[in-house]
């Protein structure tokens, strides 16, 4: 595209395209529910009632506002290693400190009144942390629905202590053995589970991805994170951010924060794939190393060879292992409006420990590839510019999987 | 005529069968289909993330990728299945991404080299039909819409518009290979796509025995098998050709003489 749009907040089109992205690639018996859905959609979104129990809960169930919190020694740490007058102040969007650890929980709360609103009395979605599933078995608990959790049988030897919370809280959690045995399939497998069981049965996806609305609707309810953010830093410092950074598996969290700033020229925005054991390697950066297609009901960018048959993803982070990415990054990154960058594994790792030592706060290791590239960056930005980085998970689930590639016993 | 219609147009019901390209020796099972009876061919081109299949064509698409299968090969298995079958309909059924990833004119003249007739992509609904449909009527290769039980009345004609070949009825919401729709309900359905459409109407999913076929025969004017074939190679491997033909005389015989009977 060469000409920019009057303003990046107002995609998709009416028939859920992002540019080239996004879009209803679904089968036949799925087309009318995704329908139903958006049409459940766009009521809710002018019914004053909707989003008051929307943002009571948010209030009083989930603890928002999440704090906006200034990482004076990180932002010191790293200023060590500046250039004179480098080095940029480092502050964190506290979603981790959420109701169940993560961003996640946000998008549940709006689609499980949605499910609500549409009559629906059974629910089913896919995890790859079990963040997802744990927030997904959190609401369903809440609002007394029956749930079944579709994880890769991978993910879940992984992610141990989500799935023991995930059963604790009343799921069903079914392990899936196809492919690679992580998020992919178990998308998969709650795809094959919704398509027979239209007729009761609501799918929460947990990323901004998917059939249209999906990923309209997830980036609304996430965008609670940049609009808090926004206010929070206007009213503390009295500016706007000059960038924002966020890990990106799906892209929820990231869109999340991106979208209130999209019009603001000032704010510059930087999303961080999973490197995984390095770009030339087995990797889960699908803007760096894919191509445009379909998959999981919307077109994006995707990991896959020249046939179409779509690669395995690796990364260490659970939640970030996945070979696409929401279709509303994939439009940001073509009209050049959102960079994005990838960090590996090991970076995740050390910038992970950083995070536990420097500030006492251990991350997931979803948001320790955005800590990761935070590190570099702020080295290049003057003492003065201020960055926002989303911290979106806290690392609790994640200590044996960092147990194990530090090489230590528990 | 074109070979769908001359199908279609015989005294008798159509069996249609799906089979997985590149699991087994795939031209020696198109030939027992043939040599069984089977009036069209649907061929599955594998996918990674076969979302509407079920456990039988998951695994068919594995063993297919173990054996190297690439879209190349795909396609040289439907022109030497040309140059051996001139009249019998054929048919490439798989998913978007296979489909247009080189891009949709790329594959609708592929699939016009090879001497394919229709396609069916499970995951383009009419909404995003200029990912593909276009491309394809441009190359005069026929689409084959498929028809749920959740296609209402509203979105029927969408559906129907710019639909070649045959109407496939999905006859029950889910996968593939798993349970089987009543009766009754496949009857109404018929009978309701029938007022809508000229087309030729082939039902599938779930469809396991010559019995159920026969029935669903009586009302339809095709009757398609797909996950009880493919567990035949998985059950049999080498020796699987065998075996397909002779369940797929079963299967013909059938569905063949179902409307006789009937009447
Ligand atoms: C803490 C955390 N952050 C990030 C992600 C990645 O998802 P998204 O890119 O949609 O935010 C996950 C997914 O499980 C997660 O648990």
């Amino acid at each position: 595209m060469s000409t920019q749009p009057n303003s990046y907040r107002s995609q998709p089109d009416e028939r859920g395209h992002f540019g080239i992205f996004g879009g209803r690639f679904v089968a036949e018996t799925l087309m009318p529910l995704v329908l139903d859905l958006e049409r459940e959609y766009r009521a809710a979104q002018n019914d004053p009632a909707f989003a008051a129990e929307f943002d009571d809960l948010l209030t009083h169930y989930v603890g928002r506002p999440s704090p906006l919190y200034y990482a004076e020694r990180l932002t010191e740490e790293l200023r060590k290693d500046a250039p004179a007058g480098k080095g940029a102040q480092i502050w964190f969007k506290r979603d981790e400190l959420n109701h169940t650890g993560a961003h996640k929980i946000n998008n549940c709360i709006g689609q499980i009144l949605l499910a609500r609103r549409m009559g629906k009395t059974r629910i089913i979605a896919e995890t790859g942390a079990g963040q997802h599933g744990v927030a997904t078995a959190t609401v369903c608990a809440r609002f007394g629905l029956p749930c079944v959790i579709y994880m890769g049988a991978r993910d879940m030897e992984r992610q141990q202590p989500n799935v023991f919370r995930m059963k604790l809280l009343g799921a069903e959690v079914i392990g899936v053995e196809s492919g690679a045995r992580t998020l992919k399939d178990a998308m998969n497998e709650a795809l094959r589970d919704w398509v027979a069981n239209v007729h009761d049965t609501f799918y929460i996806i947990g990323t901004a991805a998917g059939p249209h609305p999906y990923p309209e609707l997830v980036r609304d309810f996430q965008s609670v994170i940049g609009k808090e953010a926004r206010a929070q830093l206007l009213e503390r410092t009295g500016r706007l951010p000059d960038l924002l950074v966020a890990a990106i598996g799906g892209g929820s969290n990231a869109i999340g924060l991106f979208h209130p700033f999209l019009d603001d020229p000032s704010v510059q925005m930087l999303g961080v794939e999973a490197a995984g054991h390095g770009l030339d390697k087995e990797h889960a950066a699908s803007l760096a190393g894919g191509a445009p297609g379909i998959l999981h009901g919307n077109r994006t960018y995707l990991l896959q060879d020249e046939d179409g048959q779509i690669d395995e993803a690796h990364s260490i982070s659970a939640g970030l292992d996945y070979p696409g990415i929401g279709p509303e990054h994939a439009w940001l990154r073509d009209v050049g409006r959102v960079d994005y960058t990838s960090a590996t594994d090991k970076e995740a790792l050390d910038a992970f420990q950083l995070l536990c030592r420097t500030e006492g706060i251990i991350p997931a290791l979803e948001p320790a590839h955005a800590i990761a590239a935070v590190a570099k960056v702020a080295l290049e930005m003057d003492r003065d510019a201020i960055i926002v980085a989303n911290l979106c998970g806290r690392g609790d689930k994640d200590i044996f999987t960092v147990a194990e590639a530090l090489g230590t016993q528990i | 005529m074109s070979r769908f219609a001359a199908a279609f147009a015989k005294s008798h019901p159509a069996l249609v069968t799906f089979v997985t390209a590149g699991d087994g020796d795939t031209a020696a099972i198109l030939d027992a289909l043939v040599a069984g009876g089977a009036d069209v061919i649907e061929l599955g081109m594998p996918f990674t993330d076969p979302m509407a299949d079920g456990p039988a064509i998951q695994a068919a698409n594995l063993r297919s990728f173990a054996a190297g299968t690439t879209t190349a090969d795909i396609l040289a298995i439907a022109a030497a299945f040309r140059a051996r079958h001139p009249d019998i309909a054929l048919v490439l059924m798989g998913y978007a991404n296979p489909m247009t990833v080189r891009g949709a004119d790329w594959f609708a003249a592929v699939c016009k080299d090879a001497g394919v007739d229709g396609v069916i992509c499970v995951d383009i609904p009419f909404e995003e039909d200029d990912s593909l449909g276009p491309a394809l009527r441009a190359a005069g290769v026929d689409q084959i819409r498929l028809a749920t039980p959740t296609t209402d009345a509203a979105r029927l004609p969408a559906v129907l518009d710019g639909a070649g070949g045959f109407l496939y009825y999905v006859s029950v919401a889910g996968i593939t290979g798993l349970q089987q729709a009543a009766q009754a309900s496949i009857e109404d359905a018929v009978a309701r796509l029938r007022t809508q459409t000229d087309l030729p109407i082939a039902v599938g999913f779930g469809v396991r025995t010559p019995d159920q076929a026969a029935q669903i025969a009586r009302v339809a004017d095709g009757v398609v098998v797909g996950s009880a074939l493919v567990e035949l190679v998985a059950q049999h491997g080498a020796g699987a050709p065998r075996h397909i033909e002779t369940f797929t005389r079963s299967l013909a015989a059938a569905i063949h003489g179902a409307k006789e009977i009937a009447a």
